[in-house]
């Protein structure tokens, strides 16, 4: 019994930590219908601020309250009221990549400006480690004891705030039905406003209250933290204060008790500890009713309509044809240069752009096509890679590789797509999120996948008497994969299934009623996409000859969304631009040196900040700028040269949008 | 035999009962409306029978085939179409991209190896649907448009052209007029005659609009608090004292 507890009681304090970023994780879903995973990067900043604050001399108390009580809301404040007021009717994408990229790009800006930090301090007005009482002959510290104490006071406070009339129901119409609750007189920005500060505190809170625990302030620590407060509010679902709060100390006990309990040294116990939040999460998303599609509505789907899905605009059959011309003159350049122009080393940085726009394809499809959400795409990669690295330790030509590499990566998917097909909108990149850290956690470790840390060497393939060794053959066989399977999704997106993903994307109801046999629609999509990725990683580990599985870590696919999410998702012509770009401002900024380094996170939140306003994606929304000019000055022109103008003959004009003319 | 039948059909949410003990049966040719005040489970009725919604007793049996354990896309392949009170339309696409993957859902033959090599596109014969359906229900002009730049009416047009392709057996219309203006109800009502005519279709309609259900159905059942509470053809149905308490109120 002596043993259970010592084992149990650690567990409360991270526990409480969960529950309180999770109440926050609640709040905020439930008054603005976003699931806010920069959280996690709050309760980094806030940690950070007080960590460096009371090294500066300050007192504990002043830190805390400049940490907690100002930064952590000012920051929640600013990031309702730039961004998130304005999603509350967009679709779960639009409410998602935001917020990834703040959850990128907050820790490295504020590691640019005002440092990093060591040591921790603990905030708590008993002692930290002096020993209060013990259960069972296990010591009680003044740090666990206090973490305790203020988390269930400020939950349970939170959930009786909730109840209360006056609050509780003004924040419940906001949530229903913003624009109805405006006519009823209430406030609705200012009531979301404050359920995000709020939020914000308990994040805050969160992060200085378990700063001690960890030895250094690390950003991917409090990204395990997050996950781990996801699976406490998916066990509330999304819903349930009190429900959230058990769940979170119980998550956070349940992880000490199997580190206690499981023999140590195997991959399994010193991988399941981690993994087990995110195995936690799994289970809540399936067996819990609210996130079943239908049920599992956005909070905020009842109310105002949703914001029109993009679609490329129509364009005069001139300007269609100019860009086409021009966009084929600039990726020719663009090769050519790559070949003959640049040194070597930027012909490495275009053959891993061309490599990672295949991986992006992959978002394209599923994403960008067939609306659904997945936060697993490098997952996907990594199984293709892995499995190319151990087939050519066993002889396997590597050619043959890359192509069994999407195979499995295939069958990855459809695995993967299984268990989401009950779930709609973010739950399901919430569940491809935990199958990610669950690969990098566990599957991924062992010596017959990615062999842990140690990882694989993939060669370079060698077709017939060709070699691909050479690191111009490399740049044109990645870039005929590329076209290959550009060419394929292309193709896909104007065929049936193309029409049917569309349908998927627009409205699962209706597809159903009309007859698309949507959980096989789905499962297609994840398996096709799951293959586009597992090549594109093969392809990248015979690109770099040496991966581990850390090369294709959760972190990658969040960052994978956003940016091809940024640039534009809807189309084949989207994930190469965003595949070139990434791979060379990565070059650019790796040639920076110092505090420069976080300038990639800078370029983060600022394509958050775009997505809001342009969701068809930056680069998307400057051609169809650039278009909509070229479509005036053609107009004019023909006025000019004496051709009848106006709006009827130009509606004529127009060419028709694929799929639909005659 | 009846194109659909239903028996004991039951649905609970929490306390409420929305349908409780529907037996239905509507024969082939017929034009059925189901009427009744709100939250009387006609909506429900229509999700129970695609199979939007399970209910929790009872059976559905369409063209001679026990469909209740069926999922919704086979019931819908089997030849029903319906529209959605709540609009559930494809956002993002047109009027005609709507009827284009429906029809050649309805056609099956879509293949992925077929998309793969370029043969996925529509086909003349789909197209040529398409095109006459819009023209039925006079959405021609704005077929090309995002279905997001319609108005109400327009977009309740559209719903209704994407259940006519096919041709369904049964058709299903939960609320299509409301939004609609009198251009359009008189299109809508003209389409409801002509499908029933011309394609024999059978048609179940849900509306608040009581004139215009009688004139284009010959049957009305009513439904209230889950119970059907009368069941027969239109005038008789209307004149009951029981159905003048419940749905028109007394004083009518
Ligand atoms: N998904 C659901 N969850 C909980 N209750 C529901 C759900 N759908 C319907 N109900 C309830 O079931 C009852 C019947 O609803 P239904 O929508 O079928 O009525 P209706 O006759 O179509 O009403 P209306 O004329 O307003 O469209 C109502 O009380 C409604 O609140
Ligand atoms: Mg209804």
């Amino acid at each position: 019994m002596a043993l259970f507890f010592s084992y149990l009681l650690p567990g409360i304090p991270y526990g409480c930590a969960y529950a309180l970023m999770a109440a926050g994780l609640v709040l905020t879903y439930r008054a603005s219908g976003v699931f806010n995973l920069a959280f996690g990067a709050q309760a980094y900043v806030s940690a950070l601020l007080f960590s460096i604050a009371v090294q500066h001399g300050w007192p504990v108390w002043a830190a805390f309250v400049m940490a907690v009580v100002l930064a952590s809301p000012a920051l929640g404040l600013a990031m309702e009221r730039l961004l998130f007021r304005y999603t509350r009717t967009s679709g779960p994408l639009v409410k998602l990549v935001p917020a990834l990229g703040l959850l990128i790009a907050i820790p490295s800006v504020t590691q640019m400006i005002i440092g990093t930090a060591t040591r921790l301090p603990s905030p708590l007005v008993l002692q930290p480690w002096q020993v209060y009482f013990h259960i069972a002959s296990t010591a009680v510290s003044g740090e666990e004891l206090s973490t305790t104490v203020v988390t269930v006071v400020v939950v349970g406070a939170l959930a009786v705030v909730m109840r209360s009339r006056a609050v509780g129901l003004r924040m419940r119409s906001v949530v229903e039905s913003p624009r109805m609750a405006e006519l009823a007189g209430v406030r609705a920005d200012r009531t979301s406003a404050g359920a995000w500060a709020l939020s914000s505190l308990f994040a805050g809170l969160a992060g200085v209250l378990l700063a001690p625990i960890y030895s250094q302030v690390s950003s991917s620590d409090f990204t395990a933290l997050l996950v781990a407060a996801i699976a406490a509010a998916a066990i509330g679902g999304f819903e349930s204060l009190p429900l959230t709060l058990a769940g979170g100390i119980g998550l956070g006990v349940a992880q000490e008790l199997i580190a206690g309990y499981l023999p140590s040294g195997s991959i399994l116990s010193s991988g399941l500890r981690p993994a087990f939040p995110f195995a936690v999460l799994a289970v809540a998303l399936v067996a819990r009713r609210t996130f079943r599609r239908g049920a599992a509505r956005d909070p905020m789907a009842s109310c105002d309509p949703p914001a029109p899905a993009f679609r490329p605009p129509a364009r005069m059959t001139e300007v269609a044809v100019g860009s086409r011309v021009f966009s084929a003159v600039v990726a020719s350049l663009l090769v050519a240069a790559t070949l003959a122009l640049v040194p070597g080393n930027w012909e490495f940085v275009f053959t891993f752009g061309i490599v990672l726009s295949i991986v992006f394809l992959s978002i394209t499809l599923l994403t960008g096509m067939g609306g659904q959400i997945s936060l697993c795409q490098a997952t996907f990669a990594g199984a293709g890679a892995l499995t190319a690295g151990q087939l050519a330790m066993h002889a396997v030509p590597i050619g043959l590789g890359i192509l069994l590499g999407g195979v499995l990566a295939a069958a990855l998917g459809a695995v993967v797509a299984l268990p989401t097909l009950r779930l709609g909108g973010i739950a399901v990149g919430l569940l491809t999120l935990s199958f990610a850290l669950l690969a990098d956690n566990v599957l991924f470790l062992y010596p017959w996948s990615g062999n842990g840390a140690s990882g694989l060497t993939v060669p370079r393939p060698q077709v017939g008497g060709v070699s691909f060794a050479g690191s111009s053959a490399f740049f044109w066989l990645a870039l005929g994969f590329l076209v290959v399977l550009g060419v394929a999704v292309k193709l896909l997106q104007g065929g049936t299934t193309g029409r049917e993903l569309a349908a998927l994307r627009g409205s699962e109801r209706a597809a159903a009623a009309v007859g698309i046999d949507v959980r096989r629609l789905r499962i297609v999509a994840f398996t096709l996409s799951a293959a586009i990725a597992g090549v594109g990683g093969a392809l990248y580990g015979s690109l770099v000859q040496s991966i581990s599985p850390n090369d294709f870590n959760y972190q990658f696919s969040l960052v994978y969304v956003v940016v091809v999410a940024a640039v534009g998702v809807y189309s084949v012509a989207g994930a190469v631009e965003a595949g070139v770009l990434y791979a060379v401002l990565m070059q650019l900024v790796s040639t920076m040196s110092g505090r420069f380094s976080s300038l990639l996170a800078l370029i983060f939140g600022l394509a958050a900040l775009t997505y809001v306003r342009h969701p068809e994606g930056v680069v998307a929304y400057g051609k169809s700028w650039v278009l909509d000019r070229a479509e005036q000055l053609t107009r004019h022109l023909q006025r000019g040269a004496g051709r009848p103008g106006g709006l009827a003959t130009v509606g004529g004009r127009r060419r028709q949008h694929s799929g639909t003319g005659s | 035999m009846a194109l659909l039948e239903t028996a004991g059909l039951t649905k609970r949410f929490g306390r409420v009962v929305a349908l409780s003990d529907v037996s239905l049966r509507i024969d082939h040719g017929e034009a059925v409306g189901v009427v009744g005040p709100n939250g009387a489970g006609k909506t429900t009725l229509f999700d129970c029978i695609l199979g939007v919604q399970t209910p929790d007793a009872g059976s559905v049996v369409f063209a001679g085939r026990r469909v209740d354990r069926l999922p919704t896309f086979r019931r819908s392949l089997l030849g029903i179409g319906r529209t959605f009170q709540r609009l559930e339309l494809f956002s993002g696409m047109t009027p005609r991209e709507h009827l284009l993957v429906t029809a050649r859902v309805r056609a099956g033959g879509g293949r992925l190896w077929k998309d793969g090599v370029g043969l996925g596109r529509p086909l003349p014969a789909e197209r040529r649907e398409a095109g006459e359906l819009l023209d039925l229900v006079g959405l021609t002009e704005v077929a090309d448009v995002p279905v997001e730049a319609l108005s109400l009416g327009r977009c309740r047009l559209v719903e209704l052209a994407r259940a006519l392709v096919g041709p369904p057996r049964l058709l299903m219309l939960d609320e299509p007029s409301s939004g609609l203006d009198e251009g359009e109800r008189a299109t809508l009502v003209s389409v409801i005659g002509r499908v029933r005519q011309e394609r024999g279709v059978v048609g179940v309609v849900v509306e608040h609009d009581l004139e215009l259900v009688t004139t284009v159905v010959d049957r009305l059942v009513v439904l209230d608090v889950g119970r059907v509470i009368a069941d027969g053809p239109a005038a008789a149905v209307l004149a009951d004292p029981v159905v003048r308490r419940a749905y028109l109120g007394a004083g009518r």
